[in-house]
């Protein structure tokens, strides 16, 4: 096999010009154990056996939570959603790091990271549910060791470094089953002060987290050189800890690299960056364009990295899946989306009182004045007639 | 009983809220060794050691948002804000996150985080040092917030601020933090005047009749007292309620007090535009209108930027102020 430490740009084709920030020491070297052709390659350092099974999970996983997002975009285009926000191009980043995770991990998602969620077992429907508008996004944090969608960029970096700080107080670091958290964000976020601040805060308290850096090329249309002139990897040292970079569209190579800084993390080693270069093949969200903002041709450079379809090649070259598999592959994803599709049809709307429910945990008197004051107003309603009372009940009134 | 300060009696309630919860954290610039610019966990890391009583970086944002994460993780957090003018950096965290969380969640998470925030002015210092913030956060559904005037509720309401499920943000009115009085620390919680809570602290004596209603939180409390006691001086009589709780607000008092008086005042450091006095005036206009002798007036800081400390007695409340808004209101 070949040596896996490559160069972006190396075992690659050399990226177009905003897929690579203008670094002025020159591309640092990222992990790869998978080239887009489906070479499997080995790594000195950051290197993970697959069984045959174990490759041909990831494969599924990829194809499933892209089927799943696909459907996403779909949803809304049909409005049925207020917006999706989709992961197209960055399934191996996040199925990658997503089985990476054990199962006492903790995970801290942007509000793209519908990979990682399924990978963490929770119903794909959650994530639509926000972008129905149904709901705030509404997880266990703590039933699904997976916190809440968070939508300000950055802020969620902060949060898993507190909790990681917590879970160094419990004394649940230091063996095999010490806890580790996995916070995502991406090349946007790191600009934000939150971020750095979590970096310095993981740092000083040697807290036990790894910060996975989708480096998807673009914040919405503003491309990477204008977040950072070096590599995002590079920001570790300043802070004091160890970052890699990743091939963010090898599957293999984004498992290796995650499972290694967690198990890193979870004996006490401190905190980890990961920056995965990866790329968002769709729009930002469905309110975005970006024809705008980037070239056809750098699009298909990066169709050309495929994640699914270098799995794919491998397991081909390999005789590990036949076509019988792919085909049952597709199927059960198409199964899992029209499933999926049906129940965010039926999904009921809430009930206009319930917008008052879980302000505050102890209630407010002036709060429940409010309440009392819109139900009066609802039942105002209600007494000129059931029509204009299933109105009012049924989302039906005027905007 | 024994006589402390403000910043001791925070700071006692501080340990007994250490000693009484394990899950209880405080964490901020300089709370370690130093125990706080203000002394207020002065010696608590001491006791309790440096994985319950922490300095952090110097990031307000960071203080709050990974407060954030060990509310998640099941600790009990008591960020310290080192003074009012520093708390900005930390809005986002604050507003965005800590309000918004346990309803974002549909009532799965809850966040019992407590911030404290010195505030307020009088004390000479420089710029940003002596603001009074707190209506950015009382305009903030999912956020609690307090104002301790005294020794005695702040010992109390500290601790009951930590226990309380909801995020508090807990103002502590800086100029009264050397001001002394008894404190009974034998009592329970459970005993103790509610936290979100107003309390009449000044009423006409049996037999006479108030002819205004004042009302102050934090700072004021003691600038409204001194005011009631001159006029009383001079033969008028001046009820005064310390409101304690700015988010809920707890008026019924106040109508209780104003329907008697038909005079209503408020009295605070902060602002005058969008600030505390312009909430509480509509309520009462609603609640207590026919009652009104006069349209509720304000006694506050003027709508500058915090002024040099050789302007401030111009700037904030003082007896003086009062007592004129007293004698307008009255010749309405």
């Amino acid at each position: 096999m070949l040596d896996g430490q490559a160069a972006l740009g190396g075992a690659l084709d050399p990226p177009t010009a905003p897929a690579s920030a203008g670094h002025e020491t020159g591309e640092p070297e990222f992990v790869q154990l998978l080239t887009p052709d489906g070479k499997r390659l080995t790594h000195p350092e950051y290197d993970v056996e697959f069984t045959d099974d174990e490759l041909r999970d990831l494969y599924r996983d990829m194809v499933v939570v892209r089927r799943l997002d696909a459907e996403g975009t779909a949803l809304q285009r049909q409005g049925e959603l207020a917006l999706w926000a989709s992961l197209s191009g960055q399934e191996a980043a996040q199925v990658g790091s997503g089985r990476a995770l054990r199962p006492q991990d903790m995970v801290f998602p942007t509000y793209r990271e519908h990979g990682v969620l399924y990978c963490r077992g929770i119903d794909p429907i959650k994530p639509f549910v926000l972008f129905r508008g149904v709901a705030h996004g509404g997880i266990d944090p703590n039933e699904h060791k997976f916190n809440m969608y968070t939508i300000v960029v950055g802020a969620q970096t902060l949060h898993a470094t507190g909790y990681a700080m917590g879970v160094a107080l419990d004394g649940k670091v230091g063996g095999d089953d010490g806890e580790a958290v996995l916070a995502y964000f991406g090349d946007g976020a790191s600009s934000q002060g939150d971020v750095n601040e979590s970096f310095v805060w993981a740092s000083v308290f040697q807290a036990p987290i790894v910060f996975f850096c989708q480096n998807n090329q673009y914040a919405i249309s503003t491309p990477v050189e204008r977040q950072t002139r070096r590599a995002l990897v590079h920001r570790a040292s300043g802070f004091g800890f160890p970052g890699v970079r990743v091939d963010g569209n090898d599957v293999l190579a984004c498992y290796a690299v995650t499972r290694r800084a967690l198990d890193e993390a979870r004996h006490g080693q401190g905190p980890y960056l990961i920056e995965a270069c990866t790329y968002r093949m769709g729009p930002h969200t469905t309110s975005d364009d970006p024809t705008r903002y980037r070239t056809a041709s750098e699009v298909e450079t990066w169709q050309g990295r495929d994640p699914i379809l270098r799995l794919r090649r491998h397991l081909e070259s390999r005789g590990l899946a036949d076509d019988a598999f792919f085909d049952e592959v597709a199927a059960d994803a198409a199964r899992q989306a029209v499933e999926l599709r049906e129940r965010v049809l039926a999904m009921p709307d809430p009930q206009p009182m319930d917008m008052f429910n879980h302000v505050y945990v102890e209630g407010s008197p002036d709060l429940e004045a409010q309440r009392e004051e819109f139900a009066r107003y609802l039942a105002a309603f209600a007494s000129e007639g059931p029509a204009m009372a299933a109105e009012q009940t049924g989302g039906g009134r005027h905007r | 009983m024994s006589t402390l300060t403000m910043s001791k009696a925070l700071n006692e309630g501080l340990r007994r809220a250490l000693e009484d919860d394990p899950k209880v954290l405080i964490m901020g610039e300089d709370v370690g060794r130093l125990g706080g610019v203000f002394r207020v966990t002065d010696g608590l890391q001491k006791d309790f050691g440096e994985q319950r009583v922490f300095n952090t970086p110097l990031a307000e944002s960071g203080i709050v948002g990974t407060a954030v994460g060990l509310a998640l993780r099941g600790y009990r957090p008591v960020c310290e804000i080192q003074f009012d003018g520093f708390v900005y950096p930390a809005y986002d965290q604050i507003v965005s996150q800590v309000a918004k969380i346990h309803y974002r969640s549909g009532g799965l998470v809850r966040l019992p985080i407590v911030i404290r925030i010195p505030y307020g002015g009088g004390i000479g210092a420089v710029e940003h040092h002596s603001e009074s913030p707190e209506a950015y956060f009382v305009h903030t559904p999912g956020l609690r917030v307090v104002s301790c005037s005294n020794p005695v509720d702040a010992y109390w309401m500290i601790q009951q601020a930590i226990r309380t499920d909801d995020p508090v943000i807990f103002f502590e009115p800086k100029s009264r933090y050397w001001e002394k009085e008894e404190v009974d620390t034998t009592g329970t919680l459970a005993d103790a005047y509610p936290l979100f809570a107003s309390r009449v602290v000044r009423r006409a004596p049996a037999g006479r009749s108030a002819q205004a209603t004042l009302i102050a939180y934090g700072p004021t409390v003691r600038t409204a007292l001194h005011a009631a006691q001159v006029a009383a001086d001079e033969g008028r009589e001046l009820e005064v309620i310390d409101l304690r709780s700015l988010s809920p607000l707890d008026l019924a008092p106040v109508y209780d007090s104003v329907r008697r008086t038909g005079r209503a005042i408020v009295v605070h450091e902060a602002s005058r535009t969008g600030g505390l006095g312009a909430e509480i005036a509509s309520r009462v206009t609603e609640e207590c209108f026919y009652s009104l002798e006069a349209p509720v007036l304000r006694v506050t800081g003027y709508d500058i930027p915090y002024p040099p400390a050789r302007l401030e007695d111009e700037f904030l409340p003082t007896l003086d102020r009062v007592l004129d808004a007293v004698d307008r209101s009255e010749k309405w």
